[in-house]
């Protein structure tokens, strides 16, 4: 039973194993890394009935194609994303937030993601993966988690344990949606910056640059004037953390970025937007939007509750 | 001890222990982070100590600024707490081919290259942080006459081992990455060792480095 697998005949651009990501290690410096988009990771688990924090397939751009070796199992995929499976008899074009049942020597192959840059493949049973501090998150430039660090390849084979193909009907309606305003908390170097740096911060436009990864986001735009110091001494980074180097261009810290940082942080990024802010493909437009403290902290909330909500209407 | 606890976005809690670098405040960011690290207080799920800050970072499904804010005010440190620190060794190899910046830094620093050496050997160093990279450690003071910049533009991929210095601090590069020291050599030593989850770092703050020059043939000996 337990002796079911993957091939992948093609690994896809950045396709890596992905967990909630690792606590407590900033200090030694490894970041949080885990899903980018931790509601598609939440939701890709909920429908194929596993727990929470299960390990799941990460793909961004173009995702895997792989084959199933096996007696049956149960995928589906979260995202926005368009992908096929490709049985003997027939081709079936998939529906994300949908479970399906591959069976031995079907294909699955996840094209890409539409308008969106990361999707998830979750199965029913778990992918067997080495933990390293209680987590798989795949971090490619620390070498560490699943995979010993790396990118899923070609010609590897995924095995998979304690396979369970009930339920095979579960799935979801939901559309994500996109954000244009990002909503942000101002920083603690906010006053380096002149007033007409910090009046465009929130009134211009910015684009997303392809200089984007699970590291950081590289913003284009109008340049933010510094007017104290382009270097701070070096401290602590969080994810979201919006930093202005000399150039005047905005980098938005994201999940795998250094723990230590020397540029002047103009804002941070509330934590009810990431998941949005995450799926931007280069050349997408963005505005920054002030937001207070007490305000984040309940959109928070709010959009927790949306996505416990959504786990609640898998049918 | 703390100066001020300002909000770092929605889920974090910026302590400002002051704006100069020195051991005596580093000590005192140090002994917090211990002190916060062993009462393990429900929500927090990282903390980040450097030369003179302590972003505490938290799950905001599990408790909040204000919340937080008021326990690490009120938080009894240990009094009697001597921190442990170690003394570690870390063999240099100064070869051309390792010492990627040192011509550069002859001329930045109008020191020569000879001089440059016996300067930065004759210190020893202390930990003020690890991070950026997993297991890099910020080593200070340097030699006043050592102070330099980062490189204009930041080298894409530094080899792992290399020893880089700017303004007064030096470290080691764990692994390949991208970054702005000034290169002056290379340690054939594990500084990081993710095998080992409970210590995988060689180097922790409050530690001593004292740094020793190998010639080529030692070097290679390590590494075989």
């Amino acid at each position: 039973m337990d002796k079911s697998y993957f091939e992948v005949i093609r690994p896809g651009i950045n396709t890596t194993f992905q967990d909630l990501g690792r606590k407590n290690l900033y200090h030694i410096g490894i970041p949080f890394s885990g899903a980018m988009d931790n509601r598609n990771f939440i939701l890709a688990n909920a429908i194929a009935g596993n727990k929470e924090n299960t390990p799941a397939i990460e793909f961004a751009y173009q995702g895997p194609l792989l084959k199933f070796k096996g007696e049956k199992i149960n995928i589906n995929i979260t995202g926005n994303a368009s992908f096929k499976l490709i049985k003997k008899e027939e081709q079936i074009e998939g529906n994300c937030y949908e479970n399906y049942t591959l069976e031995e020597g079907d294909q699955l192959d996840i094209i890409s993601t539409n308008k969106s840059v990361y999707g998830y493949l979750a199965i029913s049973g778990n992918f067997e993966v080495q933990f390293q501090w209680n987590s798989c998150s795949t971090n490619t430039k620390a070498k560490v988690g699943a995979n010993d660090g790396e990118k899923i390849e070609k010609d590897q084979l995924i095995k998979i344990l304690d396979s369970h193909s009930h339920n095979s009907k579960r799935k979801l309606e939901y559309i994500n949606s996109k954000i244009e305003n990002i909503r942000v908390i101002k920083g603690t170097n906010f006053n380096y910056f002149s007033k007409e740096g910090k009046k465009n911060f929130f009134e211009k436009e910015f684009i997303v640059t392809k200089l984007t990864d699970r590291m950081g986001m590289r913003l284009e735009g109008c340049k933010i004037e510094n007017i104290v110091d382009t270097n701070i001494k070096s401290e602590g980074l969080i994810k979201g953390t919006i930093q202005v180097p000399a150039d005047g261009n905005p980098i938005i810290m994201l999940s795998d970025h250094g723990t230590i940082g020397g540029y002047p942080k103009i804002g941070v990024v509330i934590s009810a937007d990431y998941d949005k802010l995450v799926q931007l493909p280069p050349g997408s437009k963005i505005k920054f939007q002030e937001i207070e403290l007490a305000d984040a902290e309940m959109l928070f909330k709010l959009y927790q509750m949306e996505t416990k909500n959504l786990v609640l209407k898998i049918k | 001890m703390i100066k001020n606890i300002s909000i770092l976005g929605d889920a974090a809690l910026y302590c400002d222990f002051g704006n100069d670098v020195n051991q005596e405040i580093n000590s005192k960011v140090i002994k917090y982070f211990k002190n916060i690290k062993e009462k393990e207080i429900e929500g927090i799920t990282n903390l980040t100590p450097s030369y003179n800050k302590l972003i505490i970072s938290f799950d905001l499904n599990l408790t909040n600024f204000n919340n937080l804010k008021k326990i690490i005010e009120n938080l009894e440190l240990n009094k009697s707490e001597k921190t442990k620190s170690n003394k570690i060794n870390i063999p240099i190899c100064c070869e051309k081919e390792f010492a990627l910046d040192i011509k550069k830094l002859e001329k930045k620093l109008k020191i020569s290259e000879e001089k440059i050496y016996e300067r930065f050997f004759s210190k020893e160093y202390f930990c003020y942080m690890t991070g950026f990279i997993a297991g890099l450690p910020f080593l200070g003071d340097l030699d006043e006459s050592l102070k330099s910049r980062r490189l204009e533009t930041p080298r894409v991929k530094i080899p792992k081992g290399s020893v880089g210095i700017t303004e007064q601090f030096c470290n080691i590069y764990t692994f390949e990455s991208p970054g702005g020291w000034n290169i002056i050599g290379n340690t054939p030593i594990n500084v990081f060792d993710k095998k080992n989850e409970l210590k995988p770092n060689l180097i922790n703050p409050g530690d001593t480095v004292v740094f020793e020059q190998i010639s080529k043939d030692q070097f290679e000996e390590h590494n075989g």
